[in-house]
């Protein structure tokens, strides 16, 4: 079963801050899903997992300055910004 | 449903001007919520050209919506989320690019599940769908805006998306027609990104032949996109005596099913029809959750509230901006995914739910592979029932439950679309089409036949 220390686990993983009541609703609700997810365990497959069903390959190319966003176009959709740069949050503190 | 043919008529004798105007004052009008983002100036802008004599290309003066999770170049595109409510790519992706190029009049972005995760278009930040067919119920997911604009008479054609059913799901619950490509036939550059390893862009129209012709516009080789399979796709639907399979584990409740199994007796009269088992569809749709999921926590880990997307006044540290950004700009749904995604991903689980779930993707494929050798084309109700009611389904596994007929297709990466077959008690059924890898040709054929009652 999924108790409130592995909800709040999870949500530091997926960088969501719950409040009290999601973390109880969560709860239950990721209970109800990993039952549904443990039909997987009436099998063991001894095939090989499959990615992605069409080969994926590499796109390269030439290694010449092509046309790319400019720094307003870059930079449009951000509220942080400073001297044409993003501005962040603190890393270290 | 307005069809391309009629559309063109109608443009012989009147202004493409007036009959977009036309449009939009109906989508002003009405209740159906199917559009988020209506861009009047720009489409009439496009109509006055097409009336100044621009008329060249496949979709001259053909209205179209696109669902709003592909990027349109300074056009805002939400994806259904507070997270991007503000926020307008500096570029198109890749079938936009194609749809200017051919002529095409783009009227607007549709609404949808958040982020593409729904079955009913329930999660959307901007509201609900509304099925044309009864205003009470939900018009499917997550391209509802899509499916109920073709069904409302709010466009010609539309682009949806589906990663486990979003295009055919609408298509079914609203009576129209919705086709999801092989993988890769589409490219998905400006897609925003959901399950990377099942999602495709793909037609929404009013007619088989309207489907074929939008695909043939939009598929083909994109050197940005690495999933693209570089292929070109030419509408020419096959026509021929159709071997057919109805897969035995696909399901339905009564009404549908007294329908569906109707419509094979019919079948039966003029195409060779036998029942076929796939037993690993038992594991495909726990399965496509566990990659969904997965896939999802992955993809969504870029909103982090600093480049693009829903930010706070104030920057915090690192983490806790991060972490608040997220509470605030994701809905209930999309937090659900992306933790349990991030759950699957975790250390000690990963063997347990991805690993496997992947192993179950190549018997699903494998399966698939079996039946083809002995069938043209395979069958299914779309969905086990007809649209729900608004709010009718609160809990999430019961919802997930109404996506086990369309899944195991995305898991194998094969075509399908789903096409209406009458209707139970007002409301439409949908038949699903299931073709081998890169063979639209021979689905859109069948369903062309189903049609034009041939078969």
């Amino acid at each position: 079963m999924i108790d409130e220390e592995t909800v709040r686990y999870v949500s530091n993983l997926a960088k969501i801050e719950l409040k009290d009541d999601e973390v109880e609703n969560y709860k239950n609700e990721f209970g109800k899903i990993l039952e549904f997810f443990d039909q997987l365990d009436e099998i063991d497959p001894d095939v090989e997992p499959t990615y992605h069903v069409i080969p994926l390959k590499n796109v390269f190319r030439k290694d010449v300055p092509g046309k790319s966003l400019d720094r307003d176009e870059a930079l449009k959709n951000a509220r942080h910004k400073e001297e044409g740069y993003f501005k962040g949050p603190r890393v270290v503190e | 449903m307005i069809t391309v043919g009629e559309w063109k008529e109608r443009l012989e004798n009147e202004k493409a001007y007036d009959l977009v105007s036309e449009l939009i004052d109906r989508i002003r009008k009405s209740k159906l919520n199917a559009y988020i983002t209506v861009t009047e100036d720009y489409a009439l802008k496009l109509a006055e050209n097409f009336d100044n004599g621009k008329k060249e290309g496949k979709l001259a003066g053909i209205p179209i919506a696109i669902k709003d999770n592909i990027s349109t170049e300074g056009v805002r595109t939400t994806c259904a989320s507070r997270m991007l409510e503000n926020y307008t790519p500096p570029f198109d992706a890749h079938v936009v690019e194609r749809l200017k190029k051919e002529g095409a009049i783009i009227i607007g972005k549709t609404n949808m599940d958040e982020f593409g995760m729904g079955t009913t278009t329930e999660n959307s930040y901007f509201g609900v769908v509304r099925n044309p067919h009864d205003t009470k119920r939900v018009a499917g997911g997550s391209s509802g805006g899509s499916a109920a604009a073709i069904a409302g008479n709010e466009t010609v054609l539309a682009l949806g998306t589906d990663t486990g059913g979003s295009i055919r799901c609408p298509a079914s619950f609203t009576g129209v027609y919705g086709l999801k490509p092989t993988y890769g036939l589409v490219s998905r550059y400006g897609l925003i990104a959901y399950a990377n390893s099942l999602e495709q862009i793909g037609p929404m129209a009013g007619s088989i032949d309207d489907l074929g012709l939008l695909l043939e516009v939009i598929a083909g080789r994109d050197d940005r996109d690495s999933t693209n399979a570089g292929r070109e796709f030419t509408y020419s639907p096959v026509s021929k005596k159709f071997r057919v399979g109805v897969i035995e584990e696909m399901q339905a409740n009564a009404e549908v099913k007294e329908h569906f199994d109707s419509f094979v007796e019919t079948l039966r009269k003029f195409a060779d029809v036998e029942f076929v088992s796939l037993p690993s569809l038992k594991y495909a749709l726990p399965a496509y959750y566990i990659i969904a999921m997965s896939e999802a926590s992955s993809n969504l880990a870029r909103y982090d509230g600093v480049r693009y997307g829903f930010s706070l006044e104030n920057l915090d540290s690192w983490s806790r901006y991060f972490s608040k950004v997220r509470a605030e700009g994701f809905g209930t749904e999309v937090k659900r995914r992306i933790m349990m995604g991030s759950y699957a991903l975790s250390a000690g689980y990963y063997g347990k739910y991805y690993l496997k779930a992947l192993k179950v993707r190549t018997l699903v494929i494998e399966d698939f592979r079996r039946a083809f050798e002995k069938f043209d084309v395979l069958i299914s109700p779309t969905m086990p029932s007809t649209a729900f009611r608004i709010g009718e389904i609160a809990d999430p596994v019961t919802m997930y439950m109404a996506d086990v007929n369309t899944t195991p297709i995305n898991l194998a990466g094969l075509p399908a679309l789903s096409m209406p077959i009458g209707e139970s008690s007002g409301l439409p059924v949908g038949l699903q089409v299931i073709g081998n890898y890169f063979e639209e040709n021979s689905v859109l054929g069948f369903a062309k036949a189903v049609e034009k009652n041939e078969v």
